[in-house]
């Protein structure tokens, strides 16, 4: 039992690949080679066409020539149904690739009696294989046999030997049955044709028809089991598969400018990554579009190709709107570099919108895709599914590393983080505009939410739209709180002329200063002049006083020669006179 | 009455054999090979036909083994299937014929002999 258990499956089963668009991705190789299929659904799902489409790809594609027994449709009737698809079923019928033939049966001009097996249909079929050499067969729709033919017992257990017969024969078979109230087919075929049950869906929702494909079973393949939509138009059958693709698309370092320098600069001076989600969000009239129209521009000037989506505008009044800022894309246009696509979201379901944006973007090949807005799928309450769509064509355009670029209107009474948050987690740059009210008028500040793997800035910016293009500014930030607009320009003025103001007083200062230094030293001047006079005058009297102590002193010796006296002049007196004069000096 | 009219009408025929001879009856019976039901179906035609129509029937057995693409031409589906060529319009029967009422009145027959 444990080797049993370590053994792995060493090989898938064989499968026939349908050529059917995404849906031998979702299958992984296609249906169970060799094996009956059994597709089921309701009116009008496109049962028919599945089929026919699985034998005109296999003897196209794959060399492999498919016999399609119709019980409804005629040969005539098929063959100018698909005409309509582009398949040319009479040429293929004629190179013996295809075998077309109807079963006609009419129950009321059928009488019966006794015991019967369905043996003619045996070698009607098998006589139609050997004929092309046919690899594959198409039953479309058997369970028409059932009100035709007596006995439904016997035509069960005809069936279930018909079923294994062509087991046996090995060729891959796609029987389509009409689906039942409870099952999945009314006639309960799936209990016969158990191998793969591929399920059709063809539901009206708000309005708008959704198709779906579903694979309920599928014996011995691993597969996808979601339920995926398709849709049918002049191409045929497409499925997409998308959600299905991994998360494992190469990321690319390459940076694109935005169009717009300052936001470059807030993206760490590069713009956005290559490949990468970008959304711009805001209440009305905050300059989505124009964000987007800058970038377009920006990267029609790169010379690389620009498909946009536009939703609510059409391309003449979007492109006649961004001549007014400055935004000329009209040239790029005639250049083939700018394509637009512009329908109501109302026209087609969310799958149709999905299925033609991816056949469009895979026509047209472009390196960045606009959708403006996104927010216009979103009618009622289905969120969800916008947002299912729009994770499909975000992983499809990451997978061709397209520049994806949405623009979101958000409701300015709800909280503008919060409108978005369904699709937050698919976008890698989030630019949110909102407008800031101040002073009685309206202005609009742009910052970035999130951008996934860069340093981006985490400042506001004033966000102005002029004749030449977008312009960031920088808001006022001061005491007073963030401003914008005209309040900005006042306090911006107002903080000038206090600024001059006290410069002016500074200036005022210093002439003070410089004015009273001057006065100051004017006084030590005066000071010094009147001192010097004093001092002349007093050195004058000092002089005078010298020259009368001396001569007085000479008198006096003269007088002692005179008398001849013995005595010593008295120096004591001459002592105090002189600290007389010098005091006098003083 | 129905009765009645169908055995008139039954007795004009036989007053007049030049117009019986037109009206001769063409049976085809599809087959896949000499299987019992294939069998007891041709048994039962032909009892059938020798009760009823008495010289002046032809049954023609097509083996779809061997000429397979009459069942397309013929859109013969179910095995063994009576087809009445002639008189028209044309008449289909499936099945091993063994319910002999059945198979008069899908021929038209009831009450040919009473």
């Amino acid at each position: 039992m444990a080797t049993l258990k370590l053994q792995r499956p060493l090989k898938k089963l064989p499968q026939s690949p349908t050529g059917l668009k995404g849906l031998d991705e979702i299958t992984h190789g296609g249906l169970p080679k060799g094996r009956p299929t059994l597709v089921c659904g309701g009116a009008g799902c496109g049962k028919t066409l599945f089929a026919m489409e699985f034998l005109v790809r296999g003897a196209m594609q794959y060399n492999e020539p498919g016999v399609f027994i119709s019980f409804e449709e005629t040969e005539k009737e098929l063959t100018a149904n698909v005409a309509s698809l582009g398949f040319d079923l009479k040429g293929l019928v004629e190179h013996k690739k295809i075998w077309l033939e109807h079963i006609h049966l009419e129950g009321s001009e059928i009488a019966h009696s006794g015991d019967y097996d369905l043996e003619g249909l045996f070698i009607r079929i098998h006589f139609a294989i050997e004929s092309i050499g046919a690899k594959r067969v198409v039953l479309d729709t058997i369970e028409s046999l059932f009100p035709g033919l007596p006995n439904p017992l016997t035509l069960r257990a005809e069936l279930r030997r018909l079923f294994r017969w062509l087991k046996n024969k090995g060729v891959t078979t796609i029987v389509t049955a009409e689906r039942g109230e409870n099952t999945l087919t009314r006639q309960g075929l799936e209990e016969y044709v158990s191998d793969c049950v591929i399920l059709l869906d063809h539901r009206v929702n708000d309005q708008s028809s959704i198709r779906r494909l579903r694979i309920v079973k599928y014996r011995g393949s691993t597969h996808g089991t979601n339920e995926y939509p398709f849709l049918i138009d002049e191409d045929g059958f497409s499925v997409l598969p998308v959600t299905s693709l991994g998360l494992n698309y190469a990321s690319s370092n390459e940076r694109i400018s935005t169009g717009i320098p300052r936001l470059d600069t807030m993206l760490s001076g590069k713009g956005y990554f290559r490949g990468s989600t970008v959304l711009v969000s805001g209440t009305a009239g905050t300059g989505k579009t124009s964000i987007a129209a800058q970038f377009v521009e920006a990267a029609c000037k790169r010379g690389e190709r620009v498909l946009f989506f536009t939703y609510e505008e059409s391309p003449s009044q979007l492109m006649r709107n961004m001549q007014s800022i400055g935004i000329h894309l009209e040239p790029w246009v005639k250049k083939g570099l700018l394509q637009f696509h512009a329908v109501r979201p109302t026209l087609y379901g969310l799958e149709t919108h999905l299925t033609t944006s991816i056949k469009l973007v895979n026509n047209f090949d472009p390196n960045v895709v606009i959708l403006d807005p996104i927010n216009a799928f979103v009618v009622g309450e289905n969120q969800n599914e916008v947002k299912t769509m729009l994770l499909r064509l975000v992983d499809f355009l990451k997978m061709k590393r397209i520049t994806a670029f949405f623009t979101s209107l958000t409701s300015a009474v709800d909280n503008l983080e919060m409108t978005d948050i369904y699709i937050s987690s698919l976008i890698d740059t989030w630019l949110l505009l909102r407008d800031i009210e101040i002073g009685g008028e309206r202005n609009r500040g742009l910052y970035v939410l999130k951008s996934r793997g860069m340093a981006h800035s985490n400042q506001i910016r004033e966000f102005k739209l002029t004749n030449a293009g977008i312009e960031l500014l920088d808001v006022y930030v001061g005491p007073e709180g963030v401003l914008t607009g005209s309040a900005r320009l006042t306090q911006e003025t107002q903080d000038d002329a206090e600024q001059l103001l006290r410069q002016q007083e500074i200036g005022r200062k210093q002439f003070g200063l410089e004015r009273r230094r001057e006065a100051m030293e004017a006084q030590i001047l005066l000071l010094r002049s009147e001192f010097e006079a004093e001092e002349s005058e007093a050195l004058k009297t000092i002089g005078i006083e010298k020259a009368r102590i001396h001569r007085f002193t000479q008198d006096r010796t003269k007088m002692a020669k005179s008398r001849k006296g013995d005595a010593t002049p008295r120096t004591a007196l001459g002592n105090k006179d002189k600290t007389k004069t010098q005091r006098n000096v003083q | 009455m129905k009765l009645k009219h169908e055995q008139s009408k039954a007795s004009r025929r036989r007053e007049q054999p030049a117009k019986a001879r037109i009206d001769k009856w063409v049976l085809r019976l599809y087959v896949a090979g000499q299987t019992p039901k294939a069998v007891t179906a041709f048994n039962n035609l032909k009892l059938i036909c020798e009760e009823q129509l008495k010289g002046n029937y032809q049954i023609k057995v097509i083996d779809l083994l061997k000429s397979p693409q009459l069942a397309r031409d013929h859109q013969i589906l179910a095995v063994p299937t009576l087809v009445r060529q002639l008189p028209l319009p044309v008449r289909n029967i499936i099945g091993d014929l063994s319910d002999t009422e059945r198979v008069l009145v899908g021929l038209d027959l009831m009450g040919r002999n009473g």
